[in-house]
């Protein structure tokens, strides 16, 4: 039970994640709900390589030990940490040009676009 | 040493070179760093064509990246494949030569429309990244490199839909679209671990060949599905699209199309490539065909109300990706029944994938156009055109060919491959055939009032001045024509050469695994 206590973290924050995008009205709130979302993604990954028990996944390092954890989620994790600063950044930016041309970052008046 | 086994690697690495490069180029001037541009993308077209030829000759392409050897997909008797592998069958290679057509169509096309703004540096180099990561979904054989290629062309469409940053519009559009496909591309990740947490393989071969459907699967499969229909433009989830692409410089909207084909292109592969028989039940199936009923209908229905020409045409392309799911989704429905494959599934198949290619050319050409008519007016909404045809022949014989095609008229490309997609999808249910019938009838009636407001009718004073767009415009244009008319007038050929070998690509999982499983030699 307590082995999947990382597995309901992610669970927990991914739909933190999901209903902050959905339901929150600021933008720079929403671009957090994005991160929540990207770290509760990466999260899953890093448990999924993780192996009770297991050492460091480097040749001379692992010492004695049978079990290793797996070393490709942890190389995902990392892209995928990379990738999601990007996108953080550019929200974080269109977001401050979205300030500069509404004056506001209230989702409901940034609505030029309809129909 | 066979060069042509490096073409997979060579037609990401061009583009990305190319789009390191442009910041340097520019250095030099204006006509160094167009003439990279183009340069690049036209070499990229050839990469494409000789990988398109070579597969069709000598079959499924793969190369391994960082080996020692790029052919040796199993190294030392490993059981599964370690490394990143790009895997090219004739689908991949079909797709790959349509988005590298539309990306050098845009190139083209951006020389002279891009030329009255400044920092076209950045957006040479943004350009040529959406191009390799567009080319990378549609050639890797990872589910994991699918994910990052997944985010570069989707990084690098937030800062080109934002490209006029100074438009309240594009920065709105921008916000939208980056919203949604990162949310999209989380549930891609998380599809990603679920499969290497049950498998611990990435790529999608090899977990095809080992696929057995359970909860994990399934959590994959809807994530997957979900999330690429997002990313191609289906009804529920299309709002992002039409602003995209309207706000988008119009160069860009026209490798924009290419990319949105890219991910109608990872939801075939992944349905069919990696689970293919293993689906099971018709669910999957029919939300694919619900997906693609909805996105015709209320497309069309959404764009009969714009006056916004490019917002129109937008809208438009929500409903045609409408036909290509309903093709693949009929496809997919009866995979696992021989008869019904022979009868009318593969029909289905070939027309869906006939059609996207047909699509992205005539409605790059439609986007071209209507970039070329705001360039010469300044204007986008239909209300204040009018008579435009006398100043502007070319643009508009371009436009009345794209209209055309799109709306299925019977000697032109669009008709032939919804005719495959009526067909069909008749088979199934006459339901199918009518909404696609019904969608048809209502692309044309808006093509004719775009067409007859926009260019037809007396001339307008305020147009006194408006002459025809520079030639490299036209020279952008005049590619997809080409390949417009070519479509139209050689049907049996390139349904025998283009669509037929995609389609049969897409439907031999076992041919696609046993390349990467099967080949360790």
């Amino acid at each position: 039970m307590i082995g999947n206590a990382p597995f309901f973290t992610v669970g927990i924050l991914f739909m933190m994640g999901l209903v902050g995008i959905f339901m929150t009205r600021n933008l720079i709130k929403i671009a957090i709900a994005v991160s929540i979302l990207g770290s509760s993604v990466n999260l899953f990954l890093v448990s999924l390589g993780y192996r009770e028990g297991g050492s460091v996944p480097i040749h001379f390092l692992a010492g004695d030990g049978e079990i290793m954890v797996l070393p490709t989620p942890q190389a995902m994790t990392l892209t995928a940490i990379v990738i999601a600063l990007a996108v953080t950044a550019l929200l974080l930016s269109l977001i401050m040009l979205v300030w500069r041309h509404y004056g506001t970052i209230d989702v409901d008046e940034v609505r030029r676009l309809r129909g | 040493m066979n060069w042509n086994e490096h073409l997979p690697a060579l037609l990401l690495a061009l583009p990305l070179l190319g789009a390191f490069l442009a910041p340097l180029c520019s250095l030099g001037g204006k006509t160094l760093r167009n003439a990279m541009l183009v340069a690049v993308s036209f070499f990229t077209l050839l990469v494409a064509f000789f990988l398109w030829r070579t597969v069709l000759a000598d079959g499924i392409q793969y190369y391994v990246m960082g080996g020692e050897n790029s052919r040796l997909a199993l190294p030392s008797g490993m059981a599964i494949p370690i490394r990143i592998i790009l895997e090219v069958d004739a689908l991949s290679a079909f797709m790959a030569l349509c988005g590298a057509i539309a990306s050098f169509a845009g190139a083209l096309f951006s020389l002279n429309y891009m030329s009255r703004f400044t920092g076209l540096s950045r957006f040479a180099s943004l350009y040529l990244l959406l191009t390799a990561g567009m080319l990378g979904m549609m050639i890797t054989g990872d589910i994991f490199n699918f994910f990052v290629f997944i985010e570069v062309s989707s990084i690098a469409s937030f800062g080109l839909i934002a490209f006029w940053r100074d438009r309240p519009a594009a920065v709105e559009a921008s916000f939208k679209y980056a919203l949604i496909s990162q949310v999209g591309s989380m549930l891609i990740l998380v599809a990603a671990g679920c499969l290497y947490g049950k498998y611990n393989m990435l790529n999608m071969a090899a977990i095809g060949s080992a696929l057995k459907m359970g909860a994990m699967e399934k959590v994959a499969l809807v994530f997957l599905v979900g999330s690429l229909a997002m990313k191609c433009g289906a009804f529920p989830m299309h709002m992002w699209l039409p602003d995209g692409y309207a706000e988008a410089p119009t160069g860009v909207t026209c490798l924009l199309v290419a990319v949105s084909q890219a991910s109608l292109y990872g939801l075939a592969r992944v349905c069919f490539s990696v689970y293919g028989i293993a689906i099971g039940s018709a669910f999957i199936p029919w939300m694919i065909i619900v997906f693609g009923l909805a996105s015709m209908f209320f497309g069309v229905a959404m764009a009969v109300v714009q006056h916004d020409m490019k917002r129109l045409i937008g809208y438009h392309s929500v409903s045609q990706v409408g036909y290509m799911l309903l093709g693949l989704g009929v496809g997919l429905l009866v995979l696992g029944d021989p008869r019904a494959m022979a009868e009318f599934g593969f029909t289905a198949i070939t027309g869906g994938l006939f059609h996207a290619f047909n699509y992205t050319m005539y409605k790059a050409l439609l986007f071209l156009a209507a970039g070329a008519v705001y360039y010469a007016t300044g204007k986008r909404d239909l209300n204040d055109m009018g008579g435009l045809a006398r100043r502007m022949p070319y643009t508009a014989v371009m436009f009345l060919i794209a209209s055309a095609a799109i709306s299925g008229l019977p000697p032109f490309n669009g008709f032939v491959s919804k005719l495959f997609i009526y067909e069909s999808s008749f088979a199934v249910h006459p339901f199918l055939a009518v909404v696609a019938l019904v969608t048809s009838v209502l692309t044309l009636a808006s093509f004719v009032k775009v067409f007859q407001t926009a260019f037809l009718g007396p001339e307008k004073s305020v147009f006194a001045g408006v002459r025809e767009v520079p030639p490299a415009m036209l020279a952008g244009m005049a590619v997809l024509t080409v390949v417009v008319l070519g479509l139209t007038l050689f049907p049996s050929w390139s349904i025998a050469n283009l669509a037929e070998p995609a389609a049969r690509a897409l439907v031999d999982q076992s041919g696609y695994i046993g390349a990467i499983m099967g080949g360790g030699m």
